[in-house]
């Protein structure tokens, strides 16, 4: 899922300095699974926004709402018979959402109260950690379900490189050695003639450096 | 026993300190609360196993949610005692008077007060 984090609250505050009547957004997709920005996390940021601006001595009003998905236009819809009357929304979906919202309301400004970090799972309760960019060009197969791209801090195709030591990357002592972690599997398989094979050089067209990416379905269009 | 402690203290009930939910603290003083204080079982005796550890990760972490609204995070506290230890609960009763009598009112109540 995608995975992100609030903000911290004095640049929430900051944005939001001239509003006098906002609405919180939240979404209940992956920022609801990862506790960023789910129906709880619209109660908290909006709690604490209204304590501070009362500390202030600048009350404001907030409309507190959470989406099924902000990703998707039909649930969009759900704020369009009132989000005119608010100076401004603060959404706390992923940056995707944000953005998908300043599109259909181009008269309101919207603004992101969560960075949106990563593609990645949930390690245990609490810990998140990345799994996937979105290379648009699985090698999954080729690497004992260890992806490369990822988790090598270079996202070298054919590693381990010499800053691989003890199974540590040399970016961080604490960082697991993507590659290590593929040989170490492909071990435990007996399957390490796998790393006899060169995988050939990237594609990175099908990554951000082709640009934004889309996607076409002509069987489901409607 | 028949020991007495402060009358400004207004005890709401929870079947756990694990229940105690990051909202129902930061509701509280929004609603105007000089202070709160949560009473726990001792660490290590919770019913439950860990409600009364998770209850202090949460207030640790709404201490610093009203540090960052200008609240201050001293306005709560998290207290361990054994449902036997009524002297203990009167000593934590009194703790926290003191400390918010020091404090003064919310600064959020005086707001309020002054806009009403």
């Amino acid at each position: 899922m995608i995975i992100g984090e609030g903000k911290p609250l004095q640049d929430v505050l900051a944005m939001i300095q001239k509003c006098s009547k906002i609405i919180v957004a939240g979404c209940r997709g992956c920022v609801t699974v990862c506790y960023a920005g789910g129906e709880k996390e619209v109660g908290i940021l909006s709690s604490s926004i209204r304590m501070a601006r009362q500390n202030e001595g600048k009350p404001i009003e907030i409309r507190e709402v959470t989406l099924e998905r902000q990703c998707d236009p039909e649930y969009l819809e759900e704020v369009r018979g009132f989000i005119n009357e608010y100076d401004a929304v603060l959404s706390i979906a992923c940056g995707a959402g944000v953005q998908f919202m300043a599109e259909k309301y181009r008269k309101t400004p919207i603004y992101p109260g969560i960075n949106t970090n990563f593609i990645g799972v949930t390690e245990e309760q609490g810990v998140w950690k990345e799994r996937c960019q979105a290379c648009g060009d699985c090698k999954l197969h080729l690497t004992a379900g260890i992806c490369p791209v990822t988790r090598c801090s270079k996202s070298i195709m054919n590693g381990p490189c010499g800053g691989s030591v003890d199974g540590k990357c040399e970016v961080d002592p604490e960082l697991e050695c993507g590659w290590q972690l593929i040989i170490d599997i492909l071990k435990e398989q007996g399957r390490l003639d796998q790393m006899e094979v060169i995988i050939p050089i990237n594609n990175w067209t099908s990554s951000r450096d082709g640009g934004p990416r889309k996607i076409i379905r002509e069987d489901l269009k409607l | 026993m028949r020991l007495s402690y402060p009358t400004n203290i207004r005890i709401i009930k929870l079947p756990c300190t694990g229940k105690i939910d990051v909202l129902y603290l930061l509701k509280t003083f929004e609603e105007g609360a000089d202070g709160v204080y949560v009473a726990g079982c001792m660490e290590g005796e919770c019913h439950y196993l860990t409600g009364n550890l998770r209850a202090r990760k949460r207030v640790d972490y709404v201490k610093k949610i009203l540090d960052d609204v200008g609240v201050g995070g001293d306005r709560l506290q998290m207290y361990n005692m054994s449902a036997g230890e009524g002297p203990k609960f009167v000593e934590a009763a009194n703790e926290m008077t003191d400390r918010i009598k020091g404090l003064g009112p919310s600064p959020i109540k005086k707001q309020v007060n002054k806009t009403t």
